[in-house]
């Protein structure tokens, strides 16, 4: 690609992927401090803060999502460390889990609280052998300490770091290592603190980041599983912005400026927490101490507890959505019944999920193909750019796109969706296909230019087709990225589009448990169904080819 | 900048005419159009009954009616006052707002209505529109003509008669019945518009002068006022599920409590509520209606359509078939809706009534008579000043 | 004198690879490059064929047939390149990947029969259809060679074709790829380890050398 062409890749990339967010985080900023021209409202001032900060519960929600997001994220962290630590061929383990990564947030939660609750799954099959007359009075969903929100987190979160490690492990002579401290007389546990540990942070800290990031300002999630006097942090400011007074639209603009500061003060919290375990673990390790550290057997089975409540939550929304009567204490549905399916309301939903889905997936690939292109090997200054979507906070920034697009006479719907979807789905195919087209043999590619075919043919006959599988396990999870967006379609729709997530949120609140059991049940399968075809795709067509088949490429 | 006037002498162009002469007129200019309901989507009886009236417009009139199901009605307000404030006076997102209470007062100070509109309707003959009739004062703000009924709320509650056969009689009661069954009774979050509506209908009975609600909220009256309730309200509410810590969201999310059996009595707005869960598969089969003496609040819902909309003809038309005899029944239908009519039945000719007169029943539906008597809202402003105080108090 | 490099130099980050050199390979002759590893005997072929690292810049003239090669584009140059692995491409059929080389023009009969042609001068007549993966090694270096040729190539680079062959299997291939390019009567440059390899070119040799 030549110069120009790589600048105007550049120029396009910023515009498409980082100019909303700099652009929608400006106005949310302005707005925080009064200044909104649309309002007549030109004056700096800090009235938006002061009124934000009399909200009833305003500080309870701060310290209920720092306190939320934190405790999951770290959580999810151990029990990843905790099975990387005990399984073998962590490679084999990546095409088991990655299909976990792509079932939404929502789906999970909306499943977990039927799951957990006084009256759930659990609580009935028990309650006949308890003689359990009614379900407990306990707080176990939407809890005042947002526990099972933390447990949803944990459940959706721990996969993912657990493919994020797998991957990074592969990078370290992780058994020569493993072997070395055993001769020096160390146990396991110990080596993985002292030299296994330390070596893989620096590679996933970006992931833990995002992780974090998300677990601090997630939304339907929140909803669904978090406390609601107050709620999380997040909640309450999309409330705000929704919200019948005009007078609560600044300091709602206000709370999304400081949801983005929230952020920053616990990736703060996190990198001190990072520097005094690298301390104190510096400390120990010069001390010399030999000892036989043996993690009970229990917590070694909790992540695949952890992840055995999340297929449960899945099966939960598949049976609910074939229940017609599940009365108290029955374990199972009395009444079972497809008319929920037969209705054909969920039908609209899914059509507009694919349709954007597939937009979306099919525009990100071909940013994400140009960016490849142009920045050729040093993939590496790519980083910002993708992380920077996962970072910032989605209600820090959409809101104000969605003003600004508006004051450009650009009026909210699938086409701004579509864009909204983008910007998340993109960074997540960059970052699955940065490493796979960086290992594309260049002996390949010299020789087809040798052969006289041009940077064209090169490109669609050799690297397309070499590059199929990656790209298309980067467009199932892009597939899954866009199902799953819950802000971007609300805000930025304008409220008129009604995906398969919008409708599930707002059918959870209508308590209906076998329509929600319909929604969630194709939240889950669509990206599902969709890893598999990626899973199947390449297998189908290089059934003949045996080094295409098995990805020694 | 060249952009920016192409594109307002777009929207000039597009906009649609100044308003029509005649019904005729107006029927005609709503052809073809789409008119995007701004609808709370909570409930899938009513997002049905909103998809048989879309057949129905699009058969009758060539009109579409998409629902933007909403998990609350505000969200249709800010999108219509983040319109205005973006400079979009036409072609707004909003055509038709599912709308009562602080909403419409919102909407209508600000003047972001469109009308008024509802003497035009030829179906608006069949109501009593009386300046003190329930469809001209909506929670004591006149309506003006801005905003047309459509369907009756009366707040009743709702108890499973299989665990609580006597259910108790006052609010008083309330308290004694919480003090034996304790966690068994709750309300919906007054942060939504049922859970106001309890604390409300409590302000109601337990208060000295009912009339003084009429007025709006003053600084003076308003703690001595409300002093009754709150008292009543702090030693209830620790005997209510979770510790009165956590609320559900709304009524469906109660009703669905009621249905795992995690507490017993839960409430609505819709009188007929009960029988159409129960058919629905949503509350036990023993689920029945009752209303603590004295009676209880009632109001009316309303549509209204934003001075922006995109398409306020064919609005007037979906309202207009609204109010008629036919969607009113059908509506009224336990087996579709099971909302109870706005129409006047007094003012209902032969054919009109004869829409009503085969309507399903059930054991669970209760007499207008087993409902006693309606109660006035109180003016708008109370509600929102007993769910701030109440945030105030109870949210940590 | 078909390829004249003149006073070729590459440095990387400044630092010279190695001593200038200037050679002219004949029509049909092989030239054998040789030095030792590291020294940038595959940077100089890279250099000719144009598809050198960005970060190592190239002094001096290429010239093939009397064209200036430095301004051309390496799918303009029409220098065929065969490297140690034999680069059949994975996702391709073994008839495909030699239509892949074949220079476009013909029916499709006729480059059909062209392909069926070089599968049989190359001993793998019938196995068009056959996944690359499955060959063996002397098969698919054979393929390799005949999908260069095929593109009618006007000199070929050669860098350590015969260095993952066992001995037998080497001579053979060696006198293959050597009667092929007698045949063709082209310039030919071997970059080798092996002194077996350069006395059976039978050509001139050079040796890079640290300045």
């Amino acid at each position: 690609m030549g110069r120009a062409a790589r600048i105007m890749v550049w120029g396009c990339a910023g515009a498409i992927l980082l100019g909303p967010i700099l652009l929608g985080l400006w106005v949310s900023l302005r707005a925080s401090l009064g200044v909104f021209p649309a309002l007549g409202s030109v004056d700096l001032t800090l009235a938006p803060y002061r009124a934000l900060m009399e909200t009833p519960g305003i500080w309870a929600a701060m310290w209920l999502s720092l306190r939320t997001g934190l405790v999951a994220s770290l959580i999810s962290f151990g029990l990843a460390v905790t099975f990387v630590a005990q399984a073998r061929g962590s490679r084999l383990l990546a095409p088991l889990l990655a299909p976990f990564l792509a079932i939404p947030h929502a789906a999970i939660a909306l499943g977990l609280a039927f799951l957990i609750a006084p009256s759930g799954w659990i609580m009935r099959v028990i309650a006949l052998p308890f003689d359990l007359q009614t379900p407990p009075d306990w707080p176990l969903v939407n809890d005042p300490a947002g526990l099972a929100l933390i447990l949803g987190l944990i459940i959706k979160e721990t996969p993912f770091l657990i493919i994020v490690m797998a991957a990074a492990l592969s990078q370290l002579p992780l058994t020569r290592h493993l072997r070395i401290g055993a001769s020096l007389g160390y146990s396991r546990p110990q080596i993985w603190a002292y030299v296994i540990l330390p070596q893989l942070y620096p590679l996933i800290r970006p992931p833990v980041m995002v992780v974090l990031a998300y677990g601090l300002s997630v939304v339907d999630m929140a909803l669904i599983l978090g406390p609601n006097t107050p709620p999380s942090f997040a909640v309450m400011v999309m409330r705000l912005f929704s919200a019948p007074d005009l007078a609560l639209l600044m300091p709602a603009f206000a709370g999304a400026v400081v949801q983005v500061v929230l952020i920053l003060f616990a990736l703060l919290a996190l990198i001190v927490l990072e520097r005094l375990l690298a301390h104190f673990g510096r400390a120990a390790l010069r001390r010399g101490i030999r000892r036989t550290i043996t993690v009970p057997q229990p917590v070694m089975a909790l992540p695949r507890l952890v992840m055995g409540m999340g297929l449960f939550s899945i099966l939960c929304l598949g049976l609910w959505s074939i229940t017609w009567r599940w009365p108290w204490p029955a374990p199972l549905p009395t009444t079972w019944s497809m008319r929920l399916w037969q209705s054909a309301e969920w039908q609209d939903a899914l059509r507009v999920s694919l349709g954007i889905a597939g937009a979306s997936v099919a525009l990100s690939l071909i940013l994400a193909l140009l960016i490849l292109e142009a920045h050729g090997r040093t993939a590496r200054a790519l980083t910002p750019l993708i992380y920077l979507p996962l970072l910032v906070p989605q209600i820090g920034f959409l809101f104000g796109v969605n003003s600004a697009l508006l004051n450009i006479g650009v009026a909210s719907g699938v086409g701004g969706v579509i864009w909204g979807h983008i910007l998340f789905v993109c960074p997540y195919m960059l970052l699955l296909l940065m490493d796979p087209w960086r290992a594309i043999p260049r002996p390949l590619l010299h020789c087809a230019a040798s052969l006289g075919a041009g940077p064209w043919r090169r490109f669609f006959a050799v690297k397309l087709p070499l590059m199929l599988r990656p790209i298309c396990i980067a467009a199932a999870v892009g597939f899954g990225v866009s199902i799953a967006q819950y802000l971007p379609t609300l805000f930025l729709g304008g409220g008129r589009v009604a995906s398969l997530t919008t409708e599930a949120v707002a059918l959870a609140s209508g308590g209906d448990r076998r329509i929600t059991g319909v929604y969630g049940s194709l939240k889950a399968a669509v990206p599902l169904l969709a890893y598999l075809a990626a899973f199947l795709i390449p297998r189908t067509i290089w059934r003949n080819r045996r080094a295409m088949r098995e990805g020694v490429v | 900048m060249k952009f920016k006037y192409l594109l307002s002498a777009l929207c000039l162009f597009i906009a649609p005419p100044a308003m029509a002469q005649t019904w005729q007129e107006t029927l005609d200019a709503a052809r073809g159009q789409t008119v995007y309901w701004h609808a709370w989507g909570g409930d899938p009886r009513t997002n049905s009954y909103i998809d048989w009236v879309n057949e129905q417009m699009q058969a009758r009139f060539g009109v579409t009616v998409a629902q933007v199901p909403l998990t609350d009605t505000a969200e249709a307000v800010t999108r219509v006052l983040s319109e205005r404030a973006a400079g979009q006076d036409t072609g707004g997102a909003v055509d038709l707002i599912w709308i009562n209470g602080p909403n419409f007062l919102a909407m209508k100070e600000q003047d972001l209505l469109f009308g008024p509109f509802v003497s035009r309707l030829p179906n608006a003959r069949f109501v009593d529109l009386s300046p003190d009739a329930p469809a001209s004062v909506d929670f004591t703000v006149p309506v003006e003509g801005m905003e047309s009924p459509w369907r009756l709320a009366k707040f009743v509650f709702i108890h499973d008669s299989a665990r609580v056969p006597n259910p108790p009689r006052t609010m008083a009661d309330l308290l004694d019945w919480a003090r034996a069954n304790e966690g068994r009774f709750t309300h919906p979050d007054p942060s939504n518009f049922m859970g106001a509506s309890f604390l409300k209908q409590a302000l109601i009975s337990l208060v000295d002068d009912p009339a003084a609600l009429q007025r709006p909220v003053t600084e003076a009256d308003y703690d001595a006022l409300t002093a009754p309730l709150w008292a009543w309200y702090d030693a209830l509410r620790p005997l209510m599920w979770r510790g009165g810590e956590t609320f559900p969201e709304n009524e469906s999310i109660q009703a669905r409590l009621m249905n795992d059996g995690e507490i017993d009595i839960t409430m609505s707005f819709d009188p007929s509520y009960a029988a159409a869960a129960i058919g629905l598969g949503l509350l036990p089969d023993t689920a029945r209606v009752f209303v603590p003496e004295g009676g209880t609040l009632g109001n009316i819902s309303f549509v209204a359509i934003p001075y922006n909309a995109a398409h306020p003809e064919a609005a007037q038309v979906v309202a207009d078939f609204l109010l008629s005899p036919e969607a009113q029944a059908h509506m009224q239908n336990i087996d579709n809706l099971g909302a109870f009519s706005v129409l006047d039945p007094a003012r209902l000719d032969a054919e009109a009534a004869a829409f009503f007169a085969d309507l399903p029943q059930s054991p669970a539906l209760p007499d207008l008579a087993d409902l006693g008597p309606t109660l006035l809202e109180p003016h708008a402003s109370w509600m929102t000043a007993i769910s701030e105080d109440w945030a105030a108090r109870y949210a940590r | 004198m078909s390829l004249v490099v003149a006073d070729l130099r590459l440095t990387l980050r400044g630092t010279p690879l190695f001593a200038p050199v200037s050679f002219a390979v004949p029509s049909g002759a092989v030239m054998s490059v040789m030095g030792r590893s590291g020294i940038g005997k595959s940077s100089l072929l890279a250099a000719i064929a144009g598809h050198l690292d960005p970060q190592i810049t190239c002094h001096g003239t290429i010239h093939l047939q009397g064209t200036d090669l430095a301004c051309l584009p390496p799918e303009r140059r029409q220098l065929g390149m065969i490297f140690q692995e034999p680069s059949l491409f994975p996702h391709l059929s073994l008839g495909d990947n030699l239509a892949f080389g074949l220079a476009a023009g013909g029916g499709r009969e006729k480059r059909r029969a062209a392909i069926d042609a070089a599968l049989e001068s190359a001993g793998l007549a019938g196995m068009y259809g056959a996944d690359p993966d499955t060959l063996s090694g002397g098969q698919k270096s054979r393929a390799s060679l005949m999908r260069c040729l095929l593109s009618q190539p006007r000199a070929l680079l050669m860098d350590e074709p015969f260095a993952a062959l066992d001995m037998e299997l080497r001579a053979e291939m060696r006198s293959f790829v050597f009667a092929h390019i007698r045949a063709h009567n082209i310039p030919a440059i071997l970059v080798t380890h092996d002194p077996t390899d350069a006395e059976a070119a039978n050509g001139p040799c050079i040796t890079l050398h640290h300045i």
